[in-house]
Order: structure tokens, then sequence, then C-alpha cells
């Protein structure tokens, strides 16, 4: 650590090295949360999706009604029942799932999948659903299959148009995520809580922590935009 | 099955709690993105540099770290200013800051910022020359606003604002974390208390399910008598 940062830290009272470690922590918690949600979710969404946009109604309603249901009630609601619900099914503590959700963490992450996948998987329906006829048409004149016309045209050009409402869900699990300290979690949010209430700083704990989730925005925006560059260079005009 | 161990009156007390949480947040943030979206619109720098710090730092930030800094940090705010009243001006001024209170200024800032930005693509969305043609019957900045943007510019903001009343009924739930007694505090409660997890968030998820439900309905019913009158492309198509 360069001197001047360690000289910095030693003359206060409250951004210690130590409470640096605690947000650095936190952070790493927060990050994990985040990213594997996004990943189970996304992973969840494509196939449902697919599913969500099938004309047979004993297909696409329970998908409809899965969405509907999660994106109907706040996500405290949907951890405070994952949470303090799990422990409650019968037979569950002499399982070996009971050592895994006993931890907050896991719980809190099927929450949030469950919540973020149902989010993605209607960006991506509206997405394929919007796919042009003409397209689908062709595809279908050159003789592809269900399955082909899937994975060479509507997934991909799907793709294209989902990227910008993703990546506000994106950024809003970020968000959504500092719930996580309710149930006894130390991401970024549980850090400066403990740290508020050790030193009785709001300001100190809060605009901190305010600051790094800005940051990770920041970051995720400036990402996305670069993707979203890529993704329809096709279509940026001539000489630009 | 709806036997609530007698926490039923108290869920119900709850429900009302949020349901008004939600509709004072609306006003103030319906206030504030319209002062932020014609801060914004104004060609003021000043008032631009303003409107645009607030609408990305929020939106920046999540709702649950403003409600802590708010709730905790405003005590600390009008308790240093109540000892500088008394000390100066022998002034007696003191302020419980609540949740609640903490809860509307909070969702109604949050809020506010992504209402201006619906309101301000909305206004832009507005015909030029119906502005022009209002200065050319001589009305005022204030009456143009008024009397040509505002009902012009609805439209266009309509669906934004449904989905943005939609986040933020879903929000208020946050209040209970900072101790306000809304019903998904009672049902918290009711639920440690009485070992029924399920027993107790199922009501209250149904209760959100029903508010959100509705208000689809509402903004649907809305949007549709905003648009009396306006072709629709995509239905003729």
């Amino acid at each position: 650590m360069p001197d001047f940062i360690a000289q910095w830290l030693n003359q206060n009272d409250i951004f210690t090295a130590m409470t640096m470690m605690e947000y650095w922590n936190g952070l790493v918690n927060t990050i994990q949360l985040v990213f594997l949600s996004l990943i189970i979710g996304l992973m969840c969404a494509v196939p449902l999706a697919i599913l969500r946009t099938m004309k047979n109604p004993f297909i696409s309603g329970p998908v409809w009604v899965y969405t509907y249901l999660f994106r109907g009630t706040p996500l405290l609601i949907q951890l405070y029942i994952i949470y303090y619900g799990i422990a409650q099914i019968p037979g569950i503590q002499d399982t070996f799932w009971w050592e895994i959700f006993r931890e907050p963490f896991y719980p809190a992450l099927l929450a949030f999948a469950l919540n973020t996948c149902a989010y993605t998987t209607e960006i991506i329906r509206g997405a394929i659903v919007s796919t042009p006829a003409g397209e689908i048409e062709a595809a279908k004149a050159y003789g592809m299959n269900w399955w082909m016309r899937m994975r060479r045209l509507i997934l991909p050009s799907a793709a294209r148009r989902a990227v910008q409402a993703y990546s506000n869900e994106v950024i809003f699990m970020l968000h959504s995520s500092a719930i996580a300290s309710v149930v006894t979690i130390v991401d970024l949010t549980g850090a400066a809580r403990n740290i508020y209430s050790r030193f009785y700083a709001p300001f100190d704990a809060f605009i901190f922590v305010a600051l790094i989730y800005l940051t990770l925005t920041f970051i995720l925006v400036f990402a996305f935009r670069k993707l979203e560059n890529h993704l329809l260079k096709h279509q940026r005009p001539v000489g630009s | 099955m709806f036997d609530l161990k007698g926490y039923g009156p108290e869920l119900l007390d709850g429900a009302v709690v949020t349901v008004e949480l939600a509709f004072l947040s609306l006003a103030l943030s319906l206030f504030l993105g319209l002062l932020g979206a014609s801060s914004k619109l104004s060609g003021n720098r000043i008032a631009y540099g303003i409107a645009t710090f607030y609408t990305t730092v929020i939106r920046g930030v999540p709702d649950l770290v403003m409600m802590l800094l708010f709730y905790y940090g405003g005590q600390v705010m009008v308790n240093s200013l109540s000892d500088f009243l008394y000390d100066h001006y022998q002034i007696d001024f003191f302020f419980q800051f609540d949740p609640f209170i903490s809860g509307v200024v909070t969702i109604g800032l949050i809020f506010g910022a992504y209402m201006a930005e619906t309101f301000r693509g909305a206004f832009l969305a507005v015909d030029t020359g119906q502005i022009e043609a209002a200065r050319a019957y001589g009305f005022t900045r204030w009456h143009t606003f008024r009397r040509i943007m505002v009902p012009q510019m609805l439209r266009h903001a309509l669906p934004g604002l449904g989905n943005n009343w939609q986040v933020l009924l879903k929000s208020t739930a946050l209040v209970s974390i900072i101790g306000l007694t809304d019903m998904v505090r009672v049902a918290e409660e009711a639920a440690k208390a009485e070992r029924m997890p399920f027993h107790f968030f199922m009501p209250v998820a149904s209760v959100y399910l029903l508010l959100t439900a509705g208000s689809e309905l509402f903004i649907k019913w809305l949007n549709k008598r905003a648009n009396v009158g306006v072709a629709q492309g995509a239905q003729n198509a």
C-alpha cells in the first residue's frame, strides 16, 4: 500500500484498514451474489422464454404464471419466504440440503436467481416476439427446421434486441442485492450497517458505500455500452 | 387456512400504511419528476447541471442504502439543526424523523429521478409547432407549460409512468427494514413468533399481487383513454 494512503488511514477514525477490509469483504460478497444469480437466472430464462412464446397454452401458461407471480411481488417478500420457509419444510433438516441452505447465502441466491430469471424471461420473450416475420419466412424457405431457426436466426437477433433492457435488469439486480443484508449476509450494505452501528456515523458509512455502488453502476453501464456497440456494429451509419 | 392467529387486524392496518406510503411517495415523485424534467429542458445551465446530477446519482445507488442514509442521517441532521437553533436563537425546535417520513422522502426522491427521465422524453415528444403556436397566441411560459405541454405530454409519459408506479409499489416493502410497521413488518414478526412463514407471507404477497394487477388494469384503461383519437399504427398493421 502506498505510504500516503496508509498515512491517511492512520489519521482517520472510521476508515481504518480494518473497516476497509470489511467493505472489501462486503464487495466480494455482493459481486458473488449478483454475478451468480444473474448467470443462473439467464441460463434458466432462455429456455423459459422460448416456452413462453409457444402457442400451446399448457406450455406457455405455467411460465406466464411464474413470471407474473415473481414480477408482481416485492423481492424482499420472496427472500423472506425462501429464507424463513426453507427451514420449515418437513424433514429438510435431516437431508444434505440443510447443510447448504443453513447458510443465508444460498437462500438469498435462490431468491435472487428466481426473481431475475422471471424478469429476464419477459425481456427475452419480448425480443423473440419482435423478430421480423420476413426473416423467419426466409429461413423457412431455405428449409431450416425449428431448431436451426432458433439457433441461427431468432436467438442471436433477439439477443441483440434484448441487451439494452437486460443491462437495466443487471443494474436493478445490483441495487436489489442490498436487501441481502437483511438476512444477516454481510454484503456491501451489510458492512455499511455494521460500521454505522459501531461508530454511529451514518454519513461516513452510507455515503462511502453509495459511492462504491455508484462506481459499480458506472462500470456496468460502460461495459454494456461497449457490448451494445459491438453487437449493433452493422447498424452504425457509414463513415462513423 | 385463513386463521391469522389474531394478527389479522394488524396486517390490515399494515396494508393501509403501505398504500398511504405508496401514494404519498408517488405524489412527491411526480412533483420532483416534473421539476427535474423542466429544469433539464429549461436551457438554464445551472438547472440542467443540478437536475442531471440528481438523476444520475440517485439512479446509481440502491434504494435501501438511500433509505438507511436518510433515516439514520436525517435524524443526526435534525438534531444538529435543533442544537444550532437553540444555541444561537433560543428557538426550541425538535422533529422526530420517523420511518414513515424517511420512507416517503426516500422513495419520492428515488422515483422522482426516474419520473424526470420519463417526463423529459415525453416533453420532447410534444410537437414544437404546438409550443410555437402557444407563443404566437401570447401565452406566457407558465401558461404554455400548463395548458399545452403538460396535457399533450401525458399521453407519451403514461407507459413509463405506469412502469415506475409498479416498481415504486414494490419498493415500499423496503421501508419495513427501517422499522415502519407496514404489512411486511407485521408479517415478519408474526412469522417469527408463530414459526409459520408461508402462512403469513403468502397473504402479504397476495395483497401486493392484487395491487400490482389492479394498477396494471387501471393504467391500461388510462392509456386507452389518453390515446382516444390517436391513430394506433400497430393495431391496423
